[in-house]
Parts: C-alpha cells; sequence; structure tokens
C-alpha cells in the first residue's frame, strides 16, 4: 500500500511542528528550514493557513537534465548518486518545497565558504 | 559545546552602529538558565545606575531560553527585558509566537540593543547577516500594518517584531508586536524600542540547534506531546483557550468590572469564550510547536467598522469587556484590533480607559478636559481614549503615562482608584476576597502582574489544580464568604513565583502545565536530553529563586522608594467592600494585607522592609550582591 500525504488547510494552527519532526526525522536535525514542506499564513486577510508539500506532481522528474528523480513505487524521489545539484527541480516545483541544504546537498554543489 | 544553545550573544550599539557577536558563557547558561535567567543578570550588570527608561541609555534585550525551538510542546517564547518605564525597576515581558526560534535559528540566543538609532530603522537579522537598515517609510505605520508590509517586502520566511504608533510616542505601556497577533505586552517596551529609533527587527534562521542526546530528545519529545494530547484539558480547554475562564472567574466573583469597582459583569455570558468561538473565530492560531492553541482569530464587525483579530483573549477580555464594560465581544475585539494596531498592551489601555471613564463620572476629569463625553459600555469612547492615549494628543497626554503617573498628576483624589502596584496596571483577576491571588499581584517584580504567580484556584477552590479542571468543576455564583487571611498563601505565591517564572527562563510555554496540568517532571528531562545537564525540577527552582532574588535587587537598588511601600495594592481593595456579585461586602483591610506581607518576607529570607538579607543572598548563590543590598538597607545606593 502506498500513503499520500494529505494537507486538510484548515485543520492548520501554523505550529511548524510539522517543520520541526521532518527535519529531525530525516536529518536528525532542529532545524525546520531542512523541512520539505512549509506554512503560509496568510494574515491579515483572510486570516488562515495554507499547507504546501509535495503534492507528487512529479514535475521535478521531468525537469531534471540528468533523470535522478525516478518513480518508483508510486513515489518520485531523489536518487543521491545520480544528481548532480544543478537545482534546477527547485526552480520546477509549482508547490515552492524543494530545498537547498548545505549540509544535505548530494553533489556538494553547496558549500560553506569563508565570505570574505 | 552548549547543547541546546544557539551559543552566541549579539550586541548591538545602535548611536555607534556597532554590530558585535560574543560567545554566550557557559557559566551564564549554568546559572541563570536563559530567557528572563537572563534578562536579570544583564539588566544588573549592565544597566548603569539611575538612568532614565525613557533615554537612550536604557538597554533593550530579547532573550531564548536553552529549550527554545527544541522539539517539545510549546517551545515558542521569547523574553523582553529593560529597565521599566512603569516604575524604573526590574520590567520583562514575554511572548509567543515563533520570533525567538528564528533567532535561535539564525544563531543568538540573546540580542542586546544599546544605545539609539540616528534615524528610524530597523534590524535585519538573516543568520550570519546583521544590518541597521533606513526604515523612515515604515515609521508611522500601524504595528499590524507594518508587520504585513515587512512580510511583503523581506519575505513570508521571516519573523518579526514591529512597535505601532504608541511605541514611537513613548507611551509608557506601548508593546511589542509579532505573527499579527501576539503581543509582549507588558512594562512598556514598545516606548523603550521607540526610543530608540527601531520600528521593527525581522529574523529568519537557517541553522540546526545543538542536541545533546538527539535521538533520546526527539524520542521524548514525541512522548510530551502524545501525553499532553491525552490530557482531558486538550480536548476540553483549547477549544476556547483563554477565553474559557472568563464565565469561571464571574462565577467566583474576581472579573474586573467598571474599573475594577466591583468584580462580577452581568453580561458576562456575550464576551465569553463561547462568544469568541461562535462570533468570531476563523482559525486556530498557534504559537512555535504548540499542540493547544490559544489564538483564536477572527473577524469582528461592530458600528465603528470591522477588521480581522486575533483574540480576544481573556486579559483583554477583562479590561476592555469587563473593566471597560464593553458589551459584546464583537465590540471587545474592535477594541483589541485597535490596540493591537496602535501598538498598546490591552491590559493597561483597558485600565487606564477604565480608569479615565471613573475620573469623568465622578466629576474629576471634566467633559473640557477630555474632549467629549465619555461612559462606560460605550464602543465609540474607548476607543477615542485608546487614539488619544496613543497619540498623546488632549487627554491622551496625561493617559499615555499610565494610570500611577497620571493620577498624581490630576490629583482630586484620583489615586484612590488608580488600579495598579509599582506604577504597572492591574490585570484581570479581582482580589479583595482572594487573600492569595492579591499578594501574587502585591509582590510579582514587574508590578501588577498574574503571569508570575497565578494562585486564585488556592483561594477559590482550595486546590492548586490545572485551569481546566477548575473551568470544569464550576465555581457555583453563589455567595461567598470572607476568606480567611492566613500564612499559607505566603506559600502558595512562593512556589507559583519560583514555578511558572522557570518556563521564563527555558523559554517555553507554561500552558500545558498550568491550564492542562502537564507534569513539570517531563520538562527536567527534556532539558537534560537537550542540553546535557542533569538537574532535577527542584534544582531549576532554586535557579528560579536566584532569579527572584536578583530583580527584587534590582529595583531596590534603582528606585529610591523601593520596599515595603510599594507592595501595598491601591487603596480601593483595602478599604472599598465589594458593592456586588459573589463577593459583595468584602475586602481585605490594610492589618490583614501586612499579615500576607509579613508571612511572605519571613518565608522569603528577607528583611520586613522587603529586602533580601545577607544569609539568603548567600543560600540562592548571589554573593556578589549582598554588599549592595547591605547599602540599600541603609539607604546609601549611590544615585
Amino acid at each position: 500500500m502506498t500513503l499520500e500525504l494529505k494537507a486538510i488547510h484548515e485543520n492548520c494552527s501554523g505550529c511548524g511542528v510539522c517543520r520541526l519532526v521532518c527535519s529531525l526525522e530525516n536529518y536528525r536535525e532542529v532545524n525546520p528550514a531542512m523541512a520539505a514542506l512549509k506554512i503560509e499564513g496568510r494574515f491579515p486577510a483572510p486570516g488562515d493557513y495554507l499547507i504546501h508539500l509535495c503534492n507528487q506532481c512529479g514535475q521535478c522528474a521531468e525537469a531534471c537534465p540528468v533523470d535522478a528523480i525516478p518513480l518508483k513505487n508510486g513515489v518520485y524521489l531523489i536518487d543521491a548518486i545520480e544528481c548532480t545539484g544543478c537545482m534546477i527541480c527547485v526552480q520546477a516545483c509549482p508547490s515552492g518545497v524543494f530545498f537547498e541544504h548545505v549540509e544535505a546537498c548530494p553533489s556538494e554543489a553547496l558549500q560553506l565558504v569563508n565570505s570574505e | 559545546m552548549l547543547y541546546g544553545y544557539a551559543g552566541t550573544i549579539l550586541r548591538i550599539n545602535l548611536s555607534r552602529g556597532e554590530i558585535v557577536k560574543k560567545a554566550l558563557a557557559p557559566e551564564m547558561a549554568d546559572n541563570y538558565l536563559g530567557g528572563r535567567g537572563f534578562i536579570a543578570r544583564m539588566l544588573y550588570d549592565e544597566i548603569p545606575l539611575d538612568i532614565d527608561p525613557m533615554g537612550a541609555d536604557n538597554i533593550f534585550l530579547a532573550a531564548t531560553g536553552p529549550l527554545s525551538g527544541h522539539f517539545l510542546p510549546a517551545s515558542g517564547k521569547t523574553h523582553f527585558g529593560t529597565k521599566s518605564p512603569a516604575n524604573g525597576g526590574y520590567a520583562d515581558s514575554n511572548m509567543g509566537g515563533h520570533f525567538g526560534p528564528a533567532l535561535k535559528y539564525a544563531g543568538y540566543d540573546v540580542l542586546v540593543l544599546t544605545g539609539k538609532a540616528a534615524e528610524p530603522s530597523l534590524l535585519f537579522i538573516e543568520d550570519d547577516r546583521v544590518e541597521i537598515r533606513p526604515a523612515a517609510e515604515y515609521w508611522t505605520m500601524g504595528a499590524i500594518a507594518c508587520e504585513t508590509r515587512l512580510k511583503k517586502d523581506l519575505g513570508d520566511d521571516f519573523q518579526i517584531i514591529t512597535i505601532g504608533p504608541a511605541g514611537e510616542n513613548k507611551v509608557r505601556f506601548a508593546c511589542i508586536s509579532h505573527d499579527f497577533g501576539r503581543q509582549a505586552g507588558r512594562t512598556g517596551l514598545g516606548m523603550v524600542l521607540g526610543t530608540k529609533n527601531i520600528k521593527a527587527v525581522a529574523v529568519k534562521g537557517t541553522g540546526s540547534l545543538p542536541v545533546f542526546n538527539v535521538e533520546g530528545a526527539y524520542a521524548k519529545g514525541k512522548e510530551a506531546f502524545r501525553l499532553v494530547s491525552a490530557k482531558p484539558g486538550f480536548k476540553g480547554w483549547t477549544p476556547e483557550g483563554t477565553a474559557g475562564i472568563t464565565d469561571w472567574v464571574n462565577q467566583v466573583g474576581a472579573f474586573p468590572t467598571r474599573n475594577f469597582q466591583t468584580s462580577y459583569a452581568e453580561h458576562h455570558t456575550s464576551i465569553n469564550g463561547k462568544a469568541v468561538i461562535e462570533k468570531l473565530k476563523i482559525t486556530d492560531k498557534a504559537c512555535f510547536c504548540c499542540p493547544t492553541p490559544c489564538g483564536k482569530y477572527g473577524h469582528t464587525k461592530t458600528v465603528l467598522g470591522s477588521a480581522y483579530v486575533e483574540g480576544p483573549e481573556y486579559e483583554t477580555i477583562a479590561l476592555l469587556g469587563g473593566n471597560c464594560l464593553l458589551p459584546s465581544i464583537e465590540d471587545v475585539a474592535y477594541a483589541n484590533y485597535v490596540c493591537d494596531e496602535l501598538g498598546i498592551d490591552t491590559i493597561s489601555a483597558g485600565a487606564v480607559a477604565g480608569w479615565a471613564i471613573e475620573a469623568y463620572e465622578k466629576g474629576i476629569l471634566t467633559q473640557k478636559e477630555v474632549g467629549r463625553e465619555i461612559q462606560f459600555g460605550d464602543l465609540d469612547s474607548v476607543v477615542f481614549l485608546l487614539q488619544q492615549m496613543s497619540s498623546r494628543e488632549g487627554i491622551g497626554e496625561l493617559l499615555a503615562e499610565g494610570v500611577k503617573i497620571a493620577s498624581q498628576r490630576l490629583g482630586r483624589g484620583s489615586e484612590a482608584f488608580a488600579i495598579h502596584v509599582k506604577g504597572l496596571e492591574w490585570t484581570g483577576y479581582e482580589c479583595r476576597n482572594a487573600p492569595s491571588m492579591m499578594l501574587a499581584y502585591m509582590t510579582a517584580d514587574i508590578g501588577a502582574h498574574h503571569n508570575r504567580a497565578w494562585v486564585l484556584g488556592h483561594d477559590m477552590a482550595g486546590s492548586a489544580a490545572s485551569v481546566h479542571d477548575l473551568i470544569s468543576a464550576g465555581g457555583g455564583g453563589k455567595k461567598r464568604p470572607k476568606a480567611a487571611v492566613s500564612a499559607e498563601s505566603a506559600k502558595h505565591v512562593i512556589a507559583s513565583q519560583h514555578t511558572r517564572p522557570l518556563f521564563d527562563a527555558l523559554g517555553v510555554c507554561r500552558l500545558q502545565l498550568m491550564e492542562l496540568g502537564f507534569e513539570v517532571e517531563h520538562y527536567a528531562e527534556l532539558y537534560y536530553l537537550i542540553t546535557g545537564k542533569k538537574k532535577t525540577w527542584p534544582q531549576l527552582l532554586d535557579i528560579s529563586e536566584r532569579v527572584w532574588n536578583l530583580t527584587r535587587a534590582f529595583s531596590i537598588r534603582e528606585m529610591k522608594e523601593y520596599g515595603r511601600s510599594q507592595d501595598y495594592p491601591p487603596p480601593r481593595f483595602y478599604t472599598e467592600p465589594v458593592p456586588s456579585g459573589p463577593n459583595q461586602g468584602h475586602y481585605l483591610n490594610k492589618a490583614e494585607l501586612d499579615t500576607l506581607l509579613d508571612a511572605y518576607y519571613q518565608a522569603r529570607g528577607w528583611d520586613e522592609d522587603g529586602i533580601p538579607t545577607r544569609a539568603t543572598l548567600i543560600r540562592v548563590g548571589l554573593d556578589d550582591i549582598v554588599e549592595t543590598m547591605e547599602a540599600a538597607k541603609h539607604g546609601k545606593v549611590d544615585h
């Protein structure tokens, strides 16, 4: 059975615990910026929250120039070995839930360097 | 490695445009934990003697705790501190939301602002990048309008604090606003930012927090969420949030009504938690990582207009709905919105407006002085007063000083019903038949605030049950006998004054404990797993006691007349019997108040004037301030 994550926006109170859990579950880091979903608070009007997460639309896979995001068992996942870190998928994601992370980047396309 | 903490203090001298990052000292973390603890120690060490809190020399602090931003229920608290604009003594105020965690992810435990920017400015913090930016285009904007605009200009992922026009106009109870409805409301911190020419601070952080035992902390965090959601209050208390206590407070006769003339409002069911949900609510709105959202975001329509607004929460209901007698939840919500946009504390604002209306009713303030007619229960009157006090126009010049200074200036007997302690306006619990809660207000370190100790359950139900349990049991609404005054009150108050502020030092919200009864021992375990430091809950409470003595010491040092004389409630509470409601006919006389204070000072190890003794200071680990306190005892701190 394949489970799909569904967002029920009207139940969201914007606490952001999902983002913290996402970073802990996937990277064992306390760092919501590493989460693969985000919460948009729409304030003052209309006064509600929208949950942005991967809806498996596959546009990232289509955009990938090296076919590093294959569909396996009904789920699109990044193949870290094939990925070249070009970040085209980040731009292609219509939900804006692809994130670049220094520590997580599979091809070291992002590195911490001295800004001087 | 300082596990749990970001590890850095960010210091900005606004006069010189100097930005300095310094490592957080391990002994500071060990001895004072964070949040309120850091604020107490840093104010004591860094504020020069006798400076004007309304001048550029004052210091503004924003401090997180070791648990802020970590995976546990409601870890979103940020604490702010300064020398009090309300009274010149110790001041702090905290808020929920998401700002503190963002500050830590950006790499900073504490933000320290000194001096004054040459022009209206905002602070921009994005991880390592820290800039003081011109903010003329944002100046004069409403606090929420400014946040909306900054989110648009900088990006939705910035967490922002702002001040409104009241902060710019140096209103003594101007607040800090955040997340479209969270405020650090008390003690005029917004005014201190305004004095420094700082309109806003915007923070984005993308770093990780170090954890001593990440597997253990993650597992314990999951357990904590599970246990909180299994508490009866999770389903019983959360739907209405803090507003849900309104009926109970009326039933036991503790609801501020008509400027605290009485303690029961006939119309309480029109302004209670149920009304918030039925008439206003759009969505629950939670602080960071909180499973029990107090925030009820909604929309209100009134004769004066409509508005989106978070709340009103209980304190706002009490001070605007009870104290100013606004008749409907829609009216209370609209006045709440006006306060939020102007950037004033709804508690102090409601107290000031109530005082002004009573003075007007008594003929002490004339129509000519006020500029128009004003009356209890009239939204138009209340909004007029809110606008005047925030702009300092007309009568607002007087009102902007808060009830203590305003009543001293006005005189004509108005001091008798200026409801405050130490210059800070009283919050949402009337105490003429509640000796423990009365003592809590008398001795709270920032003035008349319930946040330091909440012991109304002892007074009204003889128990320390969670708020959910108290509400569920009901109050009866019957006539209550006069409460017995005993030394027991001091014990309850001191225990609460150590427990609740400990949460403010850890950087976590106390509501899971207070409202739902979530056990404190879980926090000690989380503290260990996150920081690697083994401290039992009683050991953590010892730190809280140290901090309590230090905040008292700061005020003793800074306020020339500090001592017993400053620990009394206003004359109304010890001379006028409650005229109606469940506690009709009751009040605490001065001798009873002295019984309470004597018991309290003795239990704390303070002298008869409320100054910590040498032995007490040494016992709590404050050896270094013994000499200053000895000098204070003889009136010899050099001012």
